[in-house]
């Protein structure tokens, strides 16, 4: 379903501040493949997601979807194929327009968009019967402004419009890392169902190691721009925090610098 | 009565027309967060095209069309500056602005061009109206009303609400479409809109076309409506849109579409009413009317703050006055 063969990419180079973000990164993922991405902060987690999505190109490298070269497919084409949930509960919504309005937008992302009503009768039951899986009570609140909801509600309307139109591929950004314990546990496990149900292939970034156990059925770690530990299957199923800090230190000769990794 | 009622009568009339211009800036200012200053420039795009075309006898309706086409484009040059050529908003403005008076210059040839003789559109609608026989009634009402002097004619106000209310109904439903849907979110988030694959390039350059479309056309009826086109009458006219379009939101409120796209129109007309109603105050001259419209859109930017803040502070007032002698029965 995804494949990344070769990807490395240079921020800044030739100045001070030359970064290698991302080297040698080759990654296959079978369809219905869930994978979960640990790394402490600069460990190249998020510009991972960003060569996917398309916001960011490599340097060198191939970047395939559905066996399609998308390397050079910019962000907004490539997009009918990916659906993205970011780790901000604001940015993945639009705030002055309706919850109705908002799934209309997401409905239509592997679609033409043309001059017909984005919210038909018949498209307004499809939302509501959707919006009923999150047992937040929103399929009664089609018409309120999105921008009054709370950042979980929001963040589950995201999750839910990322996901309802069965993207090829499912990209999540510490998307539980912004809300509250309680909330971040009702997004966790939504992901999980809605994942499930739709059998998505999806790569979770998370800063909270326990959650990158839970759920998924592979893991990676990175640090320093490469993909320094692959674990699935069996192994992942008997893997601990503590087991995985180990393996951290084996490999790289140091502890793992990020507190909240090793608190999460 | 001195006139007051006839000039309020032109007040609400030119309001009409100069209502498409404020659903232009509308479109940009408030659905894609654009503010957007080629509107100063676009404005007389339109009188000018229309203007010179109906002088080179085109017809009066096909030169309005031309002058909304033209728009467009000037509309279109300006998207493509800001996210092709990555210029800030108000600087493809401003530069698409500086650029339209030498163009505008050249359509027209020399700085007004006069329609004075030329047919206009409503020049042609008025002689069919006349002969419906309408206007003495509508006179008739004017005159109980305590008016000494009655209007020319009705023509104009009355088929300028009707092209003012067809391009409002339309704005509304091409603003529910899957396409209008995605341009509203590109002023809103265009991150996320990115993301359900919509081009957000195209959509910011397609809609500053067609806000600037809607301004031309206001521009292109102004010309017909004052019998000229001047490179000069679009002056401070991004100003006189924001001012429609704050007014109308502060007064008629903003909870649907269309309810705010009416309120644009209504702020239109309010706008001209209230400087008109200025200009009748004794030491005030015509060239104070800019001096006029930035009091009043800076009114209306504060009032509504003002009014705000002194409902809070009451409303905190009762509810310690309440509580306290509330305590004061369980005290005693």
């Amino acid at each position: 379903m995804l494949s990344m063969q070769d990807i490395a990419i240079t921020f800044n180079e030739g100045t001070l501040d030359e970064k290698k973000a991302l080297q040698d990164i080759n990654l296959e993922m079978q369809k219905g493949d869930f994978v979960t991405v640990i790394g402490s902060n600069g460990a190249g987690k998020s510009t991972l997601m960003n060569m996917i999505s398309g916001s960011l190109k490599p340097d060198i490298g191939t970047v395939k979807i559905n066996d399609k070269n998308v390397t050079l497919l910019p962000e907004h084409k490539r997009s009918q194929f990916i659906g993205r949930v970011f780790q901000d509960p604001m940015a993945g919504t639009a705030p002055t327009m309706t919850i109705e309005e908002n799934l209309a937008m997401a409905y239509a992302r592997n679609k033409k968009r043309t001059l017909k009503v984005g919210v038909s009768k018949k498209r307004k039951a499809l939302f509501k019967e959707h919006l009923e899986t999150l047992h937040l009570g929103l399929e009664s609140r089609l018409n309120a402004k999105v921008g009054l909801l709370s950042g979980g509600e929001r963040q589950a309307l995201s999750l839910l419009m990322a996901t309802f139109t069965e993207p090829n591929i499912l990209l999540l950004d510490e998307h539980t890392a912004a809300l509250d314990p309680s909330r971040a546990e009702l997004i966790t496990n939504l992901t999980g169902e809605v994942v499930e149900q739709f059998g998505l292939t999806t790569l979770m970034v998370t800063h909270n190691m326990q959650q990158a156990l839970d759920l998924g059925n592979r893991l990676i770690m990175m640090d320093k721009g490469q993909i320094i530990l692959e674990v699935s299957g069996e192994d992942k199923q008997k893997l601990t925090i503590e087991k995985l800090l180990h393996e951290f230190q084996r490999i790289r000769g140091t502890q793992m610098e990020n507190d909240r990794a090793i608190l999460g | 009565m001195d006139g007051t009622l006839i000039s309020l009568f032109s007040a609400v009339e030119s309001g009409t027309i100069y209502a498409l211009m404020a659903l232009g800036v509308y479109l940009s200012f408030r659905i894609l967060d654009f503010p957007d200053l080629t509107v100063d420039g676009s404005f007389v795009t339109g009188g000018a095209v229309a203007a010179i075309s109906i002088v080179n006898g085109v017809p009066p309706v096909l030169a309005t069309f031309y002058a909304a086409i033209a728009g467009f484009l000037a509309g279109v040059v300006t998207g493509i500056l800001n996210t092709k050529g990555k210029i800030n908003p108000l600087l493809s403005g401003i530069l698409m602005m500086i650029a339209l008076y030498s163009i505008n210059l050249r359509i027209m040839d020399k700085p007004n061009v006069a329609l004075l003789n030329e047919p206009t559109m409503f020049s042609q609608v008025e002689g069919f109206w006349a002969s419906l026989g309408i206007d003495n009634f509508l006179n008739g009402i004017f005159t109980m009303a305590g008016s000494d002097r009655v209007p020319g004619t009705w023509a104009i106000l009355i088929i300028m609400v009707i092209i003012t209310l067809i391009i409002k109904f339309i704005t509304d439903y091409f603003l529910k479409t899957e396409v209008g849907l995605a341009l509203r979110a590109t002023g809103d988030n265009e991150k996320m809109i990115r993301s359900f694959s919509a081009n957000t390039d195209i959509l910011t350059i397609v809609g500053l076309g067609i806000s600037n479309a809607l301004v031309a056309l206001s521009g292109a009826f102004i010309a017909q409506y004052g019998g000229f086109s001047d490179v000069n009458m679009g002056i401070g006219m991004i100003v006189i849109g924001l001012a429609s379009v704050i007014i109308g939101e502060a007064l008629f409120g903003t909870k649907t579409i269309a309810r705010t796209t009416l309120a644009v129109i209504g702020g239109a007309i309010v706008y001209r009413i209230v400087l008109t109603l200025a200009l009748k105050v004794k030491f005030l001259e015509t060239g104070d009317a800019k001096l006029i419209t930035a009091v009043i859109v800076i009114l209306a930017l504060v009032a509504p703050k003002i009014i705000a803040t002194q409902k809070e502070a009451q409303r905190k007032k009762r509810k310690r006055a309440m509580l306290a002698s509330g305590e004061g029965a369980n005290n005693a």
